[in-house]
């Protein structure tokens, strides 16, 4: 036996225990989890300390007591005796009210500009990249900030309004439509509605089947347009059109009636459009490029029409690329709605993490709350976005 | 039978098929929708462009000593822009309240940073490992010093004075230095084989980009003061800057674990069969592919972080856009002239988002080796 074989003999069969892997691992986490647990309980140690030390009481008790404030733009009552619970939910109804007009308007607009740049019209296509490049490298809160300093710097006062119709106008306080009020008689067309959409749902399932089964295709989109518009269109003219329209009226110094769409919503709107349909239109071009020109080409030699080929080839396939990063934009449109704060448009964060946080002091339990929201949010769309993406992905043999 | 016995002379192509004229028919007329498109399109920029121009430069007052030059005599508005606004308070935008006498101090440090990340840009710089992290590790310390002041008989000049593009750009080199730091260590985390460090790693990452920069600055600046010791101060830029950090390396994360993912596992592999320990095999062989397969992602990183300093100007910082709306908005003496301040804000935003895009997008064509797998 030589000697490098009798050291190999001589070497211990296990690692000694501060080289093994395992104990390593498990030392390394105790010690994070006690340094983690020593940090949170300074914190709030701490946090404890200065709030007695200020007087502050913790707790949600504030909840409860009654707000003393108003707030410019509420979508369900709400004035300076309700309780700072109201002006949180409040908040959070303007937060989810600009999130979805935005969204809507942003996706239209940005669905639009991605298909024109990809438009072999030059002009075209190089307008929507100017637009693409120049609105997506601006910060987004200069672009709030001058949108909303735009409207209110440009309108005419209230007495001068920009009228059409003499039912809507325009002016420096925002636009002045004419708010519906509902009769009794709207629940029928309220269920004609519903039995539109329950009747196309069942349609469409006994279409696809009976193509399946026959080959024969059903014209299922125009019907279903007939059933949920124009069906529920008939039951109201029927039923006597029970809606009667509440019109703005020019007094002299005020507009009275209708409904306001103040110009901080417009401001915040047009921005937050403009800005994500900017970042949506590159992530539809990128989509549209993803689908390779020899899918369009075998649908169109096996005899599909160039409509049946958007519909059936392209566009299933360009959405599975599409929709992920789509998601997030939405996630960012949503986050980014709390800009909101900065041109005065009472959102969560300007209602609740702005003026509450002032009138009440209570830091900790407002803010925890605010990110709360936000959080839960961002995490239920990130849990559908994870089942869609197991849903929609290729299944490969 | 006709045959030719000579050559025929070559005939220029139809007038129609060439030059500008087939251009226009191909690009722009081909078909009545498209001519209806170009013709609305040419319509547009008819009525935006000649008067933005007019605006912009023809009717425009550059430089002026008081406000008066850019107004009538009546008091109201000229029609074009009054970028002596600009001009006139061209230091303040810059420099903020830094004072005078000490600017040299800011500008030195602009300028050794660009005389050192200069050489970087040329492949054949030698011992640029050595240069990069000359600038990523002392260089901060340099700039703070002659930034802040304090030692070597400089004056101090306080945070609350900083402001400007100055500070601007402060936060953002400051915010993804460190961003960087924190977002490779959380990447490693999440990916790491210790149960509690990934799930600890995953919570921290969601948690952040779960939730709107504007709450975490909310947060850093009422909350940050209540978490220490009673009697201790905080400085308001470190308190942002803090926030501005968590926030960003919850997506510099991101970005980082989509190279660590895109590494082949024999890489892994061999590394491991090498011998090399867990931080050898990460720091010699994951680490430098990775980080190569991410820069674009990083600069697109960056690009957000620099567009998301302008929401310190919500908890009382005068960056760029603060100084223009906040301090410059209510100066008596120039009073009115909003526009011209976000404009120039917004252009000097998209100058520098707009280049680094362009500079991400060449990198990405330059790194693609063409392995794809």
């Amino acid at each position: 036996m030589n000697d490098s074989q009798k050291n190999i003999n001589e070497l211990p069969s296990k690692p000694l225990v501060w080289n093994d892997p395992k104990y390593r691992a498990m030392f390394f986490q105790i010690l994070l989890i006690s340094a983690l647990a020593y940090f949170f309980y300074s914190i709030v140690q701490n946090t404890l300390d200065n709030m007695n030390a200020r007087g502050v009481s913790t707790g949600f008790g504030f909840m409860s007591e009654p707000a003393g404030f108003d707030i410019l733009q509420t979508l369900v009552p709400f004035d300076s005796t309700y309780s700072f619970g109201r002006s949180f939910i409040v908040g959070v109804l303007n937060t989810l009210l600009v999130t979805g007009l935005g969204i809507l308007f942003a996706t239209i607009l940005g669905f639009l500009v991605g298909v024109a740049r990809l438009s072999n019209n030059w002009l075209v296509s190089k307008i929507a990249t100017v637009y693409i490049e120049t609105f997506r490298n601006i910060p987004l809160l200069i672009q709030i900030i001058f949108w909303y300093s735009l409207i209110v710097g440009s309108l005419p006062a209230v007495r001068d309004s920009f009228s059409l119709f003499d039912s809507f106008f325009l002016n420096q306080r925002g636009i002045n439509i004419p708010s519906p009020h509902y009769e009794d008689g709207f629940i029928y067309t309220l269920i004609a509605l519903v039995i539109g959409l329950i009747t196309s749902f069942i349609m469409k399932r006994w279409a696809r089947k009976r193509q399946e089964a026959t080959g024969q295709q059903f014209p299922v989109l125009l019907v279903a347009l007939g059933l949920i518009l124009l069906f529920p269109i008939l039951v109201y003219f029927i039923s006597g059109s029970p809606i009667t329209w509440d019109v703005p009226k020019l007094g002299r110094f005020n507009l009275q009636g209708g409904a306001t769409v103040i110009p901080e919503l417009v401001g915040l709107l047009l921005a937050l459009v403009i800005y994500t349909a900017a970042f949506i239109a590159e992530i539809v071009r990128s989509g549209i490029k993803a689908v390779s020109h020899g899918q369009s080409e075998a649908a169109l030699s096996v005899g599909l029409t160039p409509a049946q080929n958007l519909k059936l080839v392209v566009i299933p396939q360009a959405l599975r690329v599409i929709i992920p990063p789509l998601t997030s934009q939405y996630l960012n449109l949503f986050k980014n709605s709390s800009l909101a704060a900065a041109i005065g448009y009472p959102d969560l964060v300007a209602v609740f993490m702005g003026t509450t946080l002032n009138q009440t002091g209570q830091a900790v339990e407002i803010v925890a709350v605010t990110m709360g929201v936000y959080l839960l949010v961002s995490l239920l769309i990130s849990m559908f976005m994870n089942w869609y993406n197991a849903k929609m992905s290729l299944v490969e043999r | 039978m006709y045959v030719t016995d000579k050559i025929l002379p070559e005939l220029p192509a139809p007038s129609n098929s060439k030059g500008l004229i087939h251009w226009f028919k191909v690009n722009l007329f081909n078909g009545p929708f498209n001519t209806l498109f170009t013709l609305l399109a040419a319509f547009l920029l008819y009525k935006i462009i000649p008067p933005a121009i007019e605006w912009a430069f023809i009717d425009a007052t550059w430089f002026a000593d008081s406000s008066s030059e850019c107004k009538l005599e009546n008091g109201d508005r000229k029609d074009g822009a009054c970028w002596a606004f600009i001009t006139n308070r061209f230091d303040q935008i810059m420099y903020g309240f830094y004072p005078e006498e000490e600017r040299w101090r800011p500008n030195l440090a602009g300028i050794m940073l660009v005389l050192l990340t200069i050489p970087l840009f040329f492949k054949k710089t030698p011992k640029k490992a050595w240069l990069g992290g000359f600038i990523l590790v002392i260089f901060p310390f340099i700039a703070f010093v002659l930034i802040r002041g304090g030692y070597f008989g400089l004056e101090v000049v306080d945070t609350g004075k900083w402001g400007g593009l100055m500070l601007t750009l402060i936060i953002s080199l400051v915010g993804i230095l460190f961003a960087l730091l924190f977002g490779t260590i959380l990447a490693l985390g999440r990916r790491s084989s210790m149960p509690i460090v990934k799930s600890l790693s995953v919570v921290f990452i969601e948690f952040w980009r779960g939730v709107p920069l504007i709450t975490v600055l909310f947060m850093s600046s009422v909350m940050l003061p209540l978490f220490l010791p009673e009697g201790t101060t905080f400085d308001k830029l470190a308190r942002a800057m803090i926030g501005i950090i968590l926030f960003q390396s919850a997506y510099v994360a991101e970005v980082v674990r989509g190279g660590l993912q895109a590494i082949p596992k024999g890489q892994y592999e061999a590394a491991a069969a090498m011998g090399l320990s867990y931080w050898k095999s990460m720091f010699l062989v994951i680490l430098p592919q990775a980080m190569k397969l991410v820069i674009p992602g990083l600069v697109n990183t960056f690009i957000a972080l620099f567009k998301d300093t302008t929401l310190v100007l919500i908890i009382g910082l005068f960056d760029l856009l603060a100084i223009i709306e906040n301090v410059l908005g209510s100066d008596n003496a120039w009073l009115g002239f909003h526009t011209e301040g976000l404009v120039f804000a917004a252009f000097v935003f998209w100058m520098f988002c707009f280049s680094l895009s362009r500079y991400s997008m060449a990198l990405e064509r330059q790194l693609d080796t063409g392995h794809r797998n």
